[in-house]
């Protein structure tokens, strides 16, 4: 199943399912990930970690590792080129 | 830091102000918390609404820092109090604790309403908090900001249909930067201590009427206080519910809402999906804007570009921090140097015109010189801070951080250690786990803060030639060299206290990255005012007196002038030889033999040593008191410090100030942690003596084997002076 951390640059999905038993995930879904909501995959760092994810305009820091608690549905789209998606 | 006194930065502004419009001040009746995001202009809206009327002090009973400020509205006046920036209550980091505390009147009296501040490209995020401050019953106004910046991207809010769906609390249009809409937010304000109290929310009725059932069932606690106890086990909050309502009824509750799910889970499921339902039914698209920066943006925030564009900026700033302010300090050590001549000359040799010139001028004038440097490194940071690019470099820097076993989270601390440690330590509050904040809080101290600049920049001016190596100045080099050395110490004490007695799992990252703003003028000029007054505070104060009592000891007991000199020197003038010696059997001369051979493996005499002594409050003071102690100890007070060090020797003729002793003296101020406000700090951020004795010895045993080290390899390599 894809997760968070397999989303490739530029796309989107939505979160499907999360294991909150994972470290900091708790704090994560106050952020905004939550069950439902569309991620967008904006960038990363040097050496591919960590990500830059964005939801509704918020922009998180996420390392890969806590991104595979996050499961997302199969149909990633690439995401309009608008500074807000 | 002491907090200010009740007129104190306030009174200075008031007096300047005419009669007549201190007439029309109102004393403020009700109090209005300010609360936001962080990153959402909550900063900027209160410094627009309450200009210079703003105090910063501590809660009563508390050692944290509390920001008011008085604004004035129309046949009244309401006092806001500006609280950390938090993305939602109930989180377990300083700064939710101390919103949470202020909201329900722990800390401080419960304030009379709300002022939320709600960013209008973060929506998603500002209505979630405004859900969670609805629980507080208390009467509520939303300012919406940065809707210019949401239009720019393609956005527009209904606020009418935004206020519908938050049950009537009033949503005002504001940007605080050009001041649009504030005039609208100030006549809500007036009556907000009237508005209608919201009830119940809309994004989780079954735990509010829930909790509010308890609450009323119990008669001594709040709505919130039991929501706080529900979502949070075996918190404070819980502790109390269960004394007040017997140990089975919170859990009962607590399997009925969440079952067997994690409690915060439930609630961000909960009031996200309503705070997304409610975004796309109250915005919508605007035309949108597709502008040159946001292309520029996106370029650059592609990872080799940025990360280099990173360094790139750091190597403005250093480079801004000694260029610029070059003519600046030329134009105070003139300033200085001739009040100096002016004051002997008017006044002769007596004790008085020796107290001004070599005790004030010569001690506080030296430092006063490096204000224009730290205003500058202080107005770097403030941008820096302001455009959001430190949480952008703390993402950047996540890996390189890892290796030694610490986050990107304890860069943006780290960073701003450059200007000064105290602020430094406070801002690890948002370092979730212990270990790493003490880590972090360890590792601050060592990078080269502005305090050391003074040092540095007078050590390196009058012994490291001005030569070119290559493309760089060797003095450039050298200054780059002691910034690496404090941020390889910082380094390594951090990776070293991580694998021993602060060992963990491994820190995991995550951090909310703001979008490129513009900093706003105002509260950039604010914070860089207040940087400035607590710079001269501490020149006024705590360096004022040690430059006194110094002077006082090197001046005291006077010799007989009659008396015949006790070692005759070829080659000196009489006057010189007399002032010598007269030095050399003040008090301070004295206490100085006696600790000098401690420091004398390191090369250093007893001025030199005295000189660091007088500094373990303040490390700035070392260059007052060398100021002080080189002007008492000539007779003619012609020639700069730097020309006095250069012509300081030891009894057998030998020069003290070689570039071994020098660069040895380097090494010790770049590791030792001579900072008095540092170190409680420390003790006020981890609520334990343990932590900054262990710093301090620590930083100074570091700092005393580095100096030794580079002395004795130093002299070897270059031979007997």
């Amino acid at each position: 199943m894809k997760t968070l951390a397999d989303l490739n640059k530029g796309y989107s999905a939505e979160i499907e399912w999360i294991d909150t038993s994972g470290p900091g995930v708790l704090r994560l879904m106050m952020l905004g990930l939550v069950e439902g909501a569309a991620v967008r995959h904006r960038g990363t760092a040097i050496g591919g970690d960590p990500l830059e994810l964005s939801v509704y305009g918020a922009s998180i820091s996420v390392r890969r590792e806590q991104a595979r608690y996050f499961k997302v549905n199969g149909n990633a789209a690439e995401a309009s080129s608008g500074l807000i998606p | 830091m002491s907090k200010p006194g009740p007129g104190e930065p306030q009174g200075q502004t008031e007096t300047s102000i005419p009669l007549s419009s201190i007439s029309i001040r109102h004393r403020p009746r009700h109090r209005y918390a300010v609360i936001g995001n962080p990153n959402s202009g909550k900063s900027t809206l209160f410094n627009r609404l309450t200009g210079l009327r703003q105090t910063t002090g501590n809660y009563p009973g508390v050692t944290v820092e509390r920001h008011t400020g008085t604004v004035e509205l129309k046949g009244t006046a309401a006092e806001l109090i500006d609280l950390p920036g938090i993305y939602a209550l109930g989180g377990q980091s300083t700064d939710e604790r101390i919103a949470v505390d202020a909201l329900l009147g722990r800390i401080d009296s419960k304030p009379d309403g709300l002022l939320v501040v709600v960013d209008a490209t973060h929506l998603y995020q500002g209505l979630y908090l405004l859900e969670q401050l609805i629980e507080l019953q208390l009467p509520m106004l939303v300012a919406l900001t940065m809707s210019d910046m949401a239009r720019a991207g393609g956005i527009a809010i209904d606020t009418d249909l935004l206020s519908r769906h938050l049950g009537g609390i009033a949503v005002v249009e504001v940007t605080a930067t050009t001041g649009l809409g504030v005039s609208d937010l100030k006549s809500e304000l007036a009556t907000l201590h009237e508005a209608p109290v919201p009830v119940i929310g809309q994004s989780w009725p079954e735990l509010s009427q829930l909790a509010q059932q308890l609450a009323d069932q119990c008669g001594n606690l709040d709505r919130m206080d039991v929501i706080q106890a529900l979502l949070l086990p075996g918190g404070a909050h819980d502790q109390l519910a269960s004394a007040a309502m017997g140990p089975d009824v919170i859990p009962g509750a607590r399997n009925e809402l969440f079952g067997s799910e994690p409690p915060q889970a439930v609630e961000a499921r909960q009031r996200y999906r309503w705070a997304r339902e409610v975004r796309s039914a109250v915005q919508h698209e605007a035309p949108l804007l597709e502008r040159f920066g946001a292309k520029v943006l996106a370029w650059v925030n592609r990872p080799w570009p940025a990360t280099a564009l990173f360094f790139l900026s750091l190597v403005l700033v250093f480079q801004a921090v000694f260029s610029w302010a070059t003519p600046l300090m030329d134009a105070i050590d003139a300033g200085a140097a001739g009040l100096g001549a002016w004051v002997t000359a008017s006044l002769g040799n007596g004790v008085v015109a020796s107290f001004l010139a070599d005790g004030i001028i010569a001690g506080v004038g030296s430092v006063i010189i490096f204000l224009p440097q730290i205003l500058i490194l202080f107005l770097f940071i403030i941008i820096l801070e302001d455009t959001g690019y430190l949480a952008r470099a703390a993402f950047l820097m996540d890996s390189a951080m890892r290796r030694v076993g610490l986050s990107g989270q304890s860069v943006i601390p780290m960073l701003s250690s450059f200007a000064c440690a105290v602020p430094a330590i406070m801002a690890t509050r948002v370092i979730p786990d212990r270990r790493d904040r003490i880590s972090t809080i360890l590792a601050s101290p060592f990078m080269t803060c502005s305090a050391r600049l003074p040092i540095y920049a007078l050590l390196i001016a009058a012994f490291v030639p001005n030569q070119s190596v290559g493309w760089f100045n060797l003095q450039g080099l050298v200054l780059f060299g002691l910034y690496l050395l404090g941020i390889a110490g910082g380094l390594m004490t951090a990776r070293l206290m991580k694998s021993t007695a602060l060992r963990g799992p491994k820190p995991h990252f995550m951090l909310a990255l703001p979008d490129f703003r513009r900093p706003n003028l105002q509260t950039v000029m604010i914070k860089l005012m207040d940087r400035a007054r607590i710079f001269l505070k501490r020149a006024g104060t705590v360096i004022f007196s040690v430059a006194v009592i110094v002077w006082a000891l090197a001046y005291f007991p006077r010799m007989d002038t009659e008396a015949p000199l006790p070692e005759p020197v070829n080659g000196q003038s009489l006057e010189n030889q007399r002032a010598a010696a007269q030095m050399s059997q003040s008090y301070l001369g004295r206490i100085g033999k006696v600790v000098e051979p401690v420091f004398e493996p390191l090369g250093w005499d007893w001025k030199v040593s005295s000189a660091v002594i007088a500094g373990f409050p303040a490390r700035e003071v070392v260059v007052a008191v060398m100021g002080t102690l080189y002007a008492v100890g000539s007779e003619a007070d012609e020639g700069s410090l730097t020309q006095k060090l250069r012509a300081a020797t030891w009894p057998d003729g030998r020069a003290i100030f070689t570039l071994p002793m020098v660069l040895g003296l380097m090494v010790f101020y770049a590791w030792c942690l001579q900072c008095a406000a540092t170190v409680a700090v420390i003790r006020r951020e981890t609520n334990s003596w343990r932590w900054p004795l262990f710093a301090w010895t620590y930083m100074s045993a570091v700092a005393y084997l580095g100096a030794f080290a580079v002395f004795q390899v130093g002299s070897l390599l270059t031979g007997p002076a």
